[in-house]
């Protein structure tokens, strides 16, 4: 058994990597994940990811800013202290709107945002979790557990048929820690 | 999806010779990764400076008090306002380019987004610092917040639009913020893994850990989609709120419906001058000649003019509807607008916001850098008056002649104009120096679709329409990137 942890397919062009994914699945290969400078559509779909479902929990943040700024200004403005302002209903449902479209983009937004980095464990300070540099500057990453493969040099071979420009074979997980 | 080839006569994105992804990165990064060079800290020094004035000139309100501007009984709002309204104006077109723009695809916005909205997060934080001293006591700023107090709880009034600009102004500035951020992630991260040192622990830092990895990228995409969405009403909804301070008072002059189209109109058309102004510049002095093209200021020069020609059609029909209205004291708000003590300022506006853009119609003016230019500066003059005419005109002459007076700034009114403008470059200039002016990642897109590389090789192969490749390289004629010779050749 090799110490080899970790095999990474680097690749200078984002279709040569999308047909090194197909090559790879072809043969049953898992892939662990790939890492790239820029989004790459369809990657998704290949790897069998899920698609995000943080446009619910976005929806759900928004309807809680509604609910909130409308359940405040109710409160404030109808039950707690109503103001007679010329004679005019305390409740004027179409003046509680402004804010309430406001905290409605409010929380939807910091909602989603903070969503999105809670689950991807984003937050100042992490140590970042890079298998290679180059992946957020030029090239397209294509890495595969060494444990689960058998046959190490096939997957050299498939990745370097597709196209790739390197392939590693890194005793570690992830070069960014020193 | 990326090597989706767009159509040949579409104009290029990305101009310029070996473009590679790499390339892209190290374009970029070389104001951020070298030393800053000459023009940068000359630059830097002057605006320094007139943040520093700013500083003095608010610190001097702050301790004897708004007697230190030029107000009177009669004006109440003047500069101050003024400033306000034109900051936000100009904090507008950040999010029109990255939130409206990502909802049209329109693929041109990936270059200059970056730069526009943090254009808007200084302008907004420039406006803001006018809504705190005009308050006259700052260290009471809290108040319009709904808090419990000691008044019985005393809520604040929900039926005020000052109230509603509290919730609108600062909402935007945070999802602006964050939209903003959110976007740098992936490419601090690459600052990140090129740097050494104590560079790479506080970019390690600010890049949240970022990695690129699918997953990340899925939910980046999600995230960038619906803020853009939800941004777009937003930064429409924030200055009709801006000019429900307005609207909603009983002075005439300032009484009218049309304010809120009115107002984004002019905020988009301010914030595109103001773009215009800095890029520039930036594209000249940091060599993003090859990314920021004439393409992108030619789009944004349209843009100029058509919100310019709304601009133009609201203050008409002010006009009309003044006159239509049958007011006596509406028609007089107007008729001294136009005539009165202040009409240079009026006739000023009208000439650099209606007149003037419409020379943009000219291709050769359209195209030229210089000229665009000095329009964004005229521009930028003109929706200044814009605001100066809208409130003080509006409020010199009340409801009894004997109060009739003029508005002249003091000292300090014109110190903090002058330095609100010096913190704008300061904080700008800083951005440039430390975070990536263009957007990487999304630049890197267009890379294999749209540039102008990859079109030549198109065309090299033989793979388009003959004429389809003569009107392409036709439109390439009024870019300064491009060399025409190439082409002769193929």
């Amino acid at each position: 058994m090799s110490k080899v942890k970790y095999i990474l397919g680097h690749f200078a062009d984002p279709d040569e990597m999308l047909h090194g994914i197909d090559k790879l699945q072809q043969n049953n290969i898992p892939v662990y994940d790939v890492f790239t400078p820029m989004p790459i559509h369809g990657i998704e779909d290949k790897l069998g990811v899920k698609r995000s479902r943080l446009p619910i929990a976005a929806f759900c943040f928004g309807a809680t800013g509604t609910l909130t700024a409308f359940a405040m200004i109710y409160y404030m403005m109808v039950h707690d202290w109503p103001m007679n302002i010329g004679g005019k209903p305390a409740f004027a449902i179409p003046d509680f709107v402004p804010i309430m479209f406001e905290l409605t983009v409010l929380f939807g937004a910091f909602g989603m945002v903070g969503t999105f980095f809670y689950k991807n464990h984003l937050f100042p300070g992490r140590a970042p979790r890079v298998m290679d540099l180059r992946a957020t500057h030029d090239r397209f990453i294509i890495a595969i557990d060494a444990q689960e493969i058998k046959d190490a040099k096939k997957v050299e071979g498939l990745l370097k048929e597709a196209g790739a420009v390197e392939v590693l074979h890194n005793e570690r997980k992830y070069v960014s820690y020193e | 999806m990326s090597s989706h080839h767009e159509s040949i006569i579409r104009e290029p994105l990305i101009t310029g010779e070996n473009i590679t992804y790499a390339k892209v990165t190290e374009d970029v990064l070389v104001p951020v990764e070298n030393k800053a060079n000459k023009a940068w800290w000359i630059g830097f020094t002057i605006a320094a400076l007139g943040a520093l004035m700013w500083v003095v000139a608010v610190s001097y309100t702050f301790w004897t008090g708004i007697g230190a501007w030029g107000l009177n009984k009669t004006v109440g709002w003047a500069w101050d306002i003024t400033g306000f309204v034109w900051w936000v104006g100009i904090g507008h077109a950040g999010t029109l380019i990255s939130a409206v723009l990502l909802l049209f695809r329109q693929n041109w916005r990936n270059s200059i987004n970056r730069s526009a909205e943090a254009m808007t997060i200084f302008a907004v934080i420039c406006a803001a610092t006018y809504v705190i001293s005009h308050m006259g006591r700052p260290w009471l700023a809290y108040w319009p917040l709904p808090l419990p107090n000691q008044f019985g709880s005393l809520w604040v009034n929900f039926n005020s639009p000052l109230v509603w600009d509290v919730f609108a102004i600062s909402t935007y500035f945070s999802v602006s913020l964050v939209f903003w951020y959110t976007g740098l992630l992936p490419d601090i991260a690459t600052i990140r893994d090129r740097a050494t040192g104590l560079r790479r622990k506080v970019y390690s830092i600010l890049s949240f850990g970022w990695n690129g990895s699918v997953k990340t990228w899925q939910r980046f995409e999600a995230v960038s989609l619906i803020l853009a969405g939800v941004s777009t009403p937003l930064v429409l909804s924030v200055h009709t709120i801006v000019s429900f301070d307005f609207a909603t008072s009983v002075i005439p002059g300032w009484h009218t419906t049309i304010f809120p189209p009115y107002f984004v109109a002019g905020a988009i058309f301010s914030g595109f001058a103001m773009v215009q102004t800095l890029l520039l510049i930036a594209r000249k002095v940091m060599n993003f000649e090859n990314y920021i093209t004439m393409f992108h200021i030619e789009s944004m020069n349209k843009i100029i003019i058509v919100t310019g020609s709304i601009v133009g059609v609201a203050y008409l029909t002010e006009l009309f509807i003044a006159w239509y209205s049958g007011a006596e004291y509406e028609q007089y708000a107007f008729l001294n607008r136009v005539s009165g003590p202040y009409w240079w300022a009026y006739w000023s506006m009208m000439t650099c916001n209606v007149i003037s853009p419409q020379l943009f119609w000219f291709k050769k003016i359209r195209t030229s850098i210089a000229a665009s230019w000095i329009l964004s500066i005229v521009v930028n003059i003109g929706m200044w008056f814009e605001r100066f005419v809208i409130i003080v005109t509006s409020l010199h002459r009340d409801y009894l002649p004997s109060s009739w007076v003029m508005f002249y700034p003091s000292w300090v009114d014109v110190a903090v104009f002058v330095g609100s403008i010096g913190l704008f470059f300061t904080l700008f200039l800083l951005f440039l120096r430390f975070l990536p002016a263009i957007a990487m990642a999304e630049v890197k897109l267009l890379v294999k679709t749209s540039s102008e590389q990859s079109k030549k090789a198109l065309i090299k192969a033989g793979k388009v329409d003959k004429e389809h490749a003569k009107f392409y390289v036709e439109s390439l004629d009024k870019y300064d990137s491009v060399n025409q010779a190439d082409y002769a050749k193929i």
